[in-house]
This record gives C-alpha cells, sequence and structure tokens, in this order.
C-alpha cells in the first residue's frame, strides 16, 4: 500500500508539472504577488510592525500567507477530485486494489509539496524586504506548517469526498471557508470575537491552525501549543475517518 | 463443470426506474459471454454488479465460487476489467499507467511485452489526451489484462470506434480467449456478438429473453430464408410459387423477392437447375441476430 502511494504521489506530481497552467498559478502567482506586495508595502509593514509592537493585522504576515495557502490547496484539491470523479477516472482507480484513502493522500501529498515550495520561495524572497527583528525558528515553523496544513486539508478529504461535480466544489468550499477564516483568529483576535463565535471557534480547527502556526513562529515552542496539535490530530482523524465512509466513487 | 460466472435473478433499481428487472446466466470457462442488447436495456449495471461495483437490490452472483462485493479484495486479482466511458488523467503516458497498474497486483505480467502485443509500443511516452479512441480502449485492455487474471469482464468495448479498430479490437479478444480466459462482454452491436460471442444472453427491458449461441438463437428464432434474383424468364413466376416451403413471391420488373422457410434456398437453386431458368443475379439474405431481436421483442435494436 505505501508502495502504490508513493507510486502515485511521484506520478501525480509529474502529472501537475505538465500542466503549465498549474505550475504558474500555484507557484509562480503566489510569488508574483508576495515579491510586488513586498516591494511596495514591506518597509511600511515593518515600520507599523516596529510601532505597534504586532503586525498590521492580528497575525505575521507568514502565518497569513500560510493559511490562505494551505486554503487554496483544499480547494484545488476538492476540484481535483470532483474532476476526476466526473472524468470516471476514480470508477476505473475503484476497480484497482486502489482504496480511497491511498488516492486522497496521494493528492494531498502532492498539495502538501506544492504548498510547502510556494512557502519556501516566499520565505527565501521575503527576507530582503523584511528585516529580520527576533530570530524565527524556521525548522519548528515549517513542521507545524506541514502538520497543520495535512491536518486541515483533511476538511478537503470530507468535501472532495461527498461533492457531486467540480462545479460545485468551489462554491462549497467557498462557503466552508470564509466563516471558517472569520472565526479563526487569522485578521481579528479570536477573544475579540462575540462569545457565540468563539464557541464556532472552537468546533473548526482552523483556529487551532492559526494558534499553533502564530505561537511557533513567535518562538513560544510546542509545549505551549500541545492542545492545537491534540485537538488538529482530532480534526484530522476524525474528517478522515467519515471521508472513507461517505467517499463517492461516481 | 462448475460456471466461471453465475448470475441468478438479479434485480437493481435507482428509485422508480427499475435498471435490471430480473436476470440470470452463467457463464463457462473458456468462453466469450456476451450481453446484447439496445441501450438502456440493463447491460451494463448487470455488468457492474459482477464487478463489485453495485450491490444488486435481489439476486446473487458468483465470480470463481466468489462474492463480487464480500471477496472483492480476492477477485481483484483474478478479474480484469474495462469499464464503459472510463478516462485517466489527461496527461499520464501510457506507460505510466501501466507501470501504476503493475506495482498495484503481486504478480503482473511484463508491461512492455504487453503493450507489443497490443500495438501500443510506439505509443509508450503518448500522453493519454493525444492517443486515439481506439488507442484508449486497448490501453484499457492493457490494464485490464496486466495481472494475467483468469476472467476478463469489458463493457461496451468497442463503442464509439471505426470499422478498422473495431476489428483489430475483436482479433485482441479473440486471442484473451486463446490463453484460456473467460470473457463476458456487453455490447450493442449485433455484428460484434455474431463475430465475437461463443454464446449471447439477449437482454430487454432489465430481463434476459433467451440465451444460445449466435447461429442456435437465429434457427431457433427465424427460420425464415429470403432470394433475392434476377431473371427475365416468363414462366419463373409461376414456377416459383410452387417451391416447397415458399411463403412469398413479389416482383418488381425482373427483379424477384421470394420469401420462405424450411430449406428455401435449396428449394430454389433445385427449381431453377430443373428448369434451366436463367438469372442474371442471385443472392440470399440470410436471418440474423439483429432479426432475432425483431422477432422477440417486436421491434428493432436501433430504435
Amino acid at each position: 500500500m505505501m508502495k502504490a502511494l508513493l507510486k502515485l504521489t511521484w506520478l501525480e506530481i509529474k502529472i501537475f508539472v505538465r500542466e503549465p497552467m498549474g505550475v504558474i498559478g500555484t507557484i509562480g502567482i503566489p510569488a508574483a504577488v508576495f515579491l510586488i506586495a513586498s516591494r511596495l508595502l514591506g518597509p511600511r509593514i515593518a515600520r507599523a510592525a516596529i510601532q505597534t509592537g504586532g503586525g498590521a493585522v492580528s497575525t505575521v504576515l507568514p502565518v497569513l500567507a500560510s493559511i490562505l495557502m494551505a486554503l487554496s490547496a483544499i480547494t484545488s484539491l476538492v476540484t481535483i477530485i470532483s474532476i476526476y470523479r466526473e472524468g470516471g477516472i476514480l470508477k476505473r482507480l475503484r476497480a484497482t486494489p486502489l482504496s480511497p484513502t491511498v488516492i486522497l493522500s496521494a493528492h494531498v501529498l502532492v498539495k502538501l509539496l506544492f504548498t510547502v515550495l510556494t512557502l519556501a520561495i516566499m520565505v527565501l524572497l521575503g527576507r530582503r524586504y523584511f528585516p529580520p527583528g527576533a530570530p524565527v525558528p524556521l525548522f519548528s515553523y515549517t513542521v507545524a506548517l506541514i502538520f497543520t496544513t495535512w491536518a486541515i486539508l483533511s476538511i478537503g478529504f470530507l468535501i472532495a469526498s461527498i461533492v457531486p461535480t467540480a462545479r460545485f466544489a468551489q462554491p462549497l468550499a467557498a462557503i466552508i471557508f470564509y466563516p471558517m477564516i472569520v472565526v479563526s483568529g487569522l485578521f481579528f483576535p479570536v477573544s475579540a470575537l462575540p462569545e457565540w463565535m468563539q464557541a464556532v471557534a472552537r468546533v473548526l480547527p482552523l483556529g487551532y491552525a492559526v494558534s499553533l502556526l502564530d505561537g511557533i513562529w513567535r518562538g513560544q515552542g510546542w509545549v505551549a501549543h500541545l492542545g492545537d496539535v491534540a485537538a488538529l490530530t482530532l480534526f484530522f482523524l476524525a474528517f478522515t475517518a467519515i471521508s472513507t465512509r461517505v467517499f463517492r466513487w461516481e | 463443470m462448475t460456471p466461471i460466472i453465475r448470475v441468478s435473478g438479479i434485480r437493481k433499481t435507482y428509485g422508480k426506474t427499475v435498471a435490471v428487472d430480473d436476470v440470470s446466466f452463467e457463464v463457462q470457462e473458456g468462453e466469450i459471454f456476451g450481453l446484447i442488447g439496445p441501450n438502456g436495456a440493463g447491460k451494463t449495471t448487470t455488468m457492474e454488479c459482477v464487478e463489485g461495483l453495485r450491490r444488486p437490490d435481489r439476486g446473487s452472483i458468483s465470480v470463481l465460487s466468489l462474492d463480487p462485493i464480500r471477496d472483492a479484495r480476492a477477485l481483484q486479482l483474478k478479474v480484469g476489467v474495462q469499464l464503459q466511458q472510463a478516462q485517466l488523467q489527461k496527461r499520464i503516458k501510457v506507460r505510466e499507467a501501466v507501470d501504476l497498474w503493475a506495482s498495484l497486483y503481486p504478480h503482473p505480467v511484463d508491461g512492455d511485452a504487453l503493450l507489443d502485443r497490443l500495438g501500443l509500443a510506439d505509443k509508450r511516452k503518448a500522453w493519454f489526451m493525444t492517443l486515439s479512441g481506439g488507442q484508449k480502449q486497448r490501453l484499457f485492455i492493457a490494464l485490464a489484462l496486466i495481472h494475467d487474471p483468469d476472467v476478463v469482464l469489458l463493457d461496451e468495448l468497442t463503442t464509439g470506434l471505426d470499422p478498422q479498430a473495431r476489428r483489430a479490437i475483436w482479433d485482441l479478444v479473440r486471442e484473451i480467449r486463446a490463453r484460456g480466459k473467460t470473457v463476458l462482454l456487453t455490447t450493442h452491436l449485433m455484428e460484434e456478438a455474431e463475430r465475437l460471442c461463443d454464446r449471447v444472453a439477449i437482454v430487454e427491458r432489465g430481463r434476459v429473453i433467451d440465451v444460445g449461441t449466435p447461429a442456435g438463437l437465429v434457427r431457433k428464432h427465424c427460420e425464415n430464408e429470403t432470394v433475392v434474383l434476377e431473371t427475365t424468364d416468363a414462366s419463373a413466376a409461376q414456377r416459383f410459387e410452387t417451391i416447397p416451403g415458399v411463403e412469398s413471391v413479389t416482383w418488381q420488373n425482373t427483379a424477384c423477392t421470394i420469401r420462405g422457410r424450411d430449406g428455401l434456398v435449396t428449394h430454389v437453386i433445385q427449381c431453377l437447375a430443373e428448369h434451366r431458368i436463367h438469372v442474371t443475379s442471385f443472392k440470399t439474405e440470410l436471418p440474423n441476430l439483429e432479426d432475432v431481436f425483431l422477432t422477440l421483442t417486436g421491434h428493432s435494436i436501433r430504435e
């Protein structure tokens, strides 16, 4: 099964890079936009950050970028699975010993790889514009990023398992993501939200993801965020279990 | 002998639509068995039940004495399938698809040799999206054969192919049988069934109407024979009326159509020889599976 997963993942990576538009959209455009935005706004944001002692938004920019990248990875995971379903590719795969978990995992690995790659490029580009303040634990952050992306991609598992067509996939993902972003603490601190919104935030995975990434970036260490790690693991297990059960091949 | 595939009394409905009403048949080892009938007759649903992709509401299926759903894992190793209207990733290469499939099974056959046999050797590096319809179907046959299965299930194998590609595929299927495999296929092309299948089950509105060899079914249900000839002999008309087995004789100027049964063709030839009737053209029209279908259902399979 492991052999099949690696084989399928490698194959999907090759297939992905054969489509130039996909590569430009996934890596090129985010990196380019980031570069341009950094050139124009970088010094100002850096100054503001120094003055206020925090970011221009409630979290630091890299965390914001990470979460948005992860969400776009989910959308594209959902889209590709529904395209496979509509095209009858899933149906053909079903008649083989491949399990849905392997098929989904292969796509997750591909998305993960390109997400990390894009962010790595951004970080390298961003170095010029964001003068290093306090040292950032880059290794820890990378581990945290892979972990959280993997965990919240399981939402994508679930959506991908049930949406009938690719046209449904995008709006459904948007309906779920935008409210989730609002209560996640990405733009407004969770503690500033009304009581009921905080309750909603607690049953969604994104808040934990933001908290973990933000904390690690600020050098708080893993021990302080064991709760986030546990919550994300639970979400991952639950969503994966449900999606294997409700997975639709056609 | 235990049948390789046994389908008994299956039924499958989708809401109020009855896709398969009551289908039973048995496929013996080493034969090519065809489910034939018009589109929407329930052939593909039946096939998907045999493949284990759908669970029939009622009835039972055994393939190699195993249950297609309960024993799906075990059967995947012994059964090769080609699905109707299947697709692969647009930009997957032929060779990559074969490699991937080979990696999923414990004892795959040599992928390159298989592609050679199927005439895809020079398409090894081609993307799936660039293949012609016939090449795609041959690739799907390759994927169905990669693990050297005992049973091969082929659903509407040649739909949408040109006659030449179709004939090439028929040869491939005969070759599969020659290797001792058992083949179950569906088709709505009567010519395909006649040329390829050892036995067929005629499926109409979710039911099996009859099962038999193509020739046997024709003999059983369509005994009529037709002779079309041209002659200027004035005495011919009168002589033809008295030929044994004749049911009708119709003339259109010098062209004559004689319909009948019980060895009509032989009797017409004897009559022509005996009375030295000179004919300028002579041809026989024997019934085929399409006529059988028309006789059994009252409507043409093409409708």
